[in-house]
């Protein structure tokens, strides 16, 4: 069988999905949150990467490399964020992020 | 060789990068106690100058739009209003900050480059013409958005808004970049002309660039805190520090609005009936949010969340409509929502007793008795948010509504004026609030020569602009045909 475009887009559509739920079901530790947004971000680097392949168009690529970047600084920023919240609150469990309604 | 690309229409993007560099030597270098005092004046002026800058620039857009750096960047006639619109917004929400920012223990000369870095975000948004540029764009701006949230570190509020923000962030960046990728698979690129081009050219649009918009829609609404995206609004509103509040409530609104109009109308402008019926949900959605979970609202802050959310509603009824009415009603209600909501701002951050910050609505008790100024920019502020003429906020609304109906969207129109009226309800009890109940503690007598300032120019626009509105309509009328034109 041949492994073309569908397949890698179906890949990355179940990991985006997986990043999604990963957030939203998630009731444990703030860092799974981070690790899901990661996975989001990589998902859609597959599809960039995958249709700049099919397409003969570099754009995508380009694309994929400023992704990386800036996902790179959000997980710095993330981390240096929940330091601090740690710091106020001992605490990183998601069902403990309550001391304001909503 | 190939040629060095224009830089020319970038100016003042690339002046306030430069600048922001420079604040931060000057920030190490100056002598600490006096670091966070001249970072801040000097951020002020820098933005100053980028105003003058893009008017400048701007100026010269009568040949049409100016493309820079290999047409990534567009500046045209809505660009320039709308960097003109969050410039205001970023100066006063730095001037306010002054007071806020010393008492609270969070001066440190961060915190005005961290503004500088975020309005420099957001002036690339309103350029964006690409969806790389409009990524990196939205990046820039929420991630020093993140970090002014959580700006007051020993505070376990302020961090925590600051925590909620960065993960409900995170993801709408996350579907932003799932849609741009869709979009850009099915068109075959990512600056806004070609996808047109693209668009133009294929006789049924494919379904997967329909799934990539709807994802731009949703990640943008984030952006925008329209319903029912709305979840990390009221939190964020109220945990971050009040200054900062202002300025969320202010300049990323514009810009993400902005941001929406161009992607909306320009790129996807073909596309008005796939994707007007998502819109048209949202500002139904959100009005009736910012209309009814504002009623039982305690809490200043967290009104001013909800009340901001049915803002939006009634903007996004001008994208709804779409075309150029309904485009110039959008901007001249973002400019008027910039004024109103820096006004209401600098009133909350007076509200202070013996220098304790209070948030509640019913600390404002017979404020007309002690500080009858604030009480009477407060009464005529929230009379513009309800839209009650002959303030500016009535105009507001009248443009948006004309929009819907010439739309003939009368449904989105009979809702809007419905919801209008119910938030009138509250806007109505912060002056029953003021004036009608007894006196409590009065608030500190002294406050900001700054923050009084805005708050006077505030309130004294909300009534003396509703006659020389064309200052606003004339300038959002070319805006609006800007970014029509082919």
């Amino acid at each position: 069988m041949e492994i073309g475009l569908a397949h890698y887009l179906t890949v990355a559509a179940i990991l985006f999905t997986l990043g999604l739920m990963g957030i939203f079901l998630n009731r444990k530790n703030v860092i799974v949150i981070l690790m899901s947004v990661e996975l989001m971000l990589l998902a859609v680097n597959i599809n960039l990467v995958s249709f700049s392949t099919h397409l003969g168009d570099l754009t995508g690529q380009i694309f994929t490399m400023f992704v990386l970047t800036v996902a790179a600084a959000e997980a710095a920023i993330g981390l240096a964020i929940l330091v601090v919240y740690y710091r106020n609150r001992a605490s990183i469990a998601v069902d403990d992020i309550n001391a304001m309604k909503g | 060789m190939t040629e060095l690309p224009n830089f020319q229409p970038a100016t003042p993007e690339i002046f306030l990068a430069a600048a922001s560099m420079v604040l931060m030597m000057v920030g190490v270098f100056v002598k600490p106690k006096q670091a966070y005092r001249t970072v801040n004046t000097l951020a002020i002026l820098s933005l100053l100058a980028a105003a003058v800058l893009v008017i400048m620039v701007g100026g010269s857009t009568e040949a049409g739009p100016q493309l820079a750096m290999f047409d990534l960047f567009i500046m045209d006639d809505f660009a320039v209003f709308v960097k003109i619109l969050i410039l205001i917004g970023s100066v006063a929400a730095l001037i306010m900050s002054q007071g806020y920012v010393q008492r609270e223990g969070m001066a440190r000369f961060e915190f005005p480059i961290l503004i500088v870095f975020a309005t420099l975000g957001m002036l690339m948004m309103a350029s964006a013409n690409d969806l790389m540029a409009l990524y990196i764009g939205v990046e820039l701006q929420s991630l020093s958005l993140y970090v002014v949230a959580s700006f007051q570190r020993d505070s376990l509020r302020s961090t925590e808004s600051g925590l909620k923000y960065f993960v409900l962030g995170a993801l709408s960046s996350g579907l932003l970049l799932y849609g741009a990728s869709l979009v850009y698979g099915f068109s075959g690129a990512t600056q806004f002309d070609l996808i047109v081009q693209s668009i133009a050219s294929s006789e049924e649009t494919p379904l997967g660039l329909i799934v990539g918009i709807v994802f731009i829609i949703a990640a943008l609404a984030f952006k925008v805190s329209a319903a029912p995206f709305h979840m990390w609004t009221p939190d964020v509103y109220e945990g971050a520090p009040t200054p900062v509040t202002a300025f969320f409530s202010v300049a990323p609104k514009v810009a993400a609005m902005a941001l929406l109009l161009r992607v909306m109308l320009d790129p996807f402008g073909e596309l008005i009936i796939e994707w007007r019926q998502v819109i048209v949900l949202v500002s139904i959605l959100s009005m009736l949010l910012g209309a009814f979970a504002a009623i039982a609202q305690t809490n200043i802050k967290r009104l001013m969340a909800y009340s901001s959310i049915g803002h939006i509603g009634y903007a996004l009824m001008g994208l709804a409509a779409g075309g150029e009415i309904g485009l110039k009603g959008v901007l001249v209600y973002l400019a008027i929502y910039v004024v109103m909501n820096i006004g209401v701002f600098a009133c909350i951050l007076t509200m202070k007793v013996q220098d304790r910050m209070v948030e509640g609505i019913e600390d404002l008790a017979g404020l007309n008795s002690h500080a009858p100024i604030t009480a009477l920019v407060l009464l005529v502020l929230m009379f513009s948010m309800a839209g009650i003429p002959p303030t500016i906020g009535f105009f507001g609304k009248y443009y948006v509504f004309a929009a819907a109906l010439d739309a003939e969207l009368y449904a989105l129109a009979i809702i809007g004026a419905v919801t209008s009226v119910v938030s009138a309800f509250y806007y109505l009890r912060i002056i029953k609030v003021m004036y009608f109940d007894e006196p409590k503690e009065a608030f500190d007598k002294r406050q900001p020569a700054g923050l009084r300032g805005v708050m006077v120019t505030s309130g004294f626009l909300s009534v003396a602009l509703a006659p020389f509105l064309s200052v606003i309509v004339t300038p959002a009328g070319i805006a609006a045909a800007s970014i029509l034109a082919p």
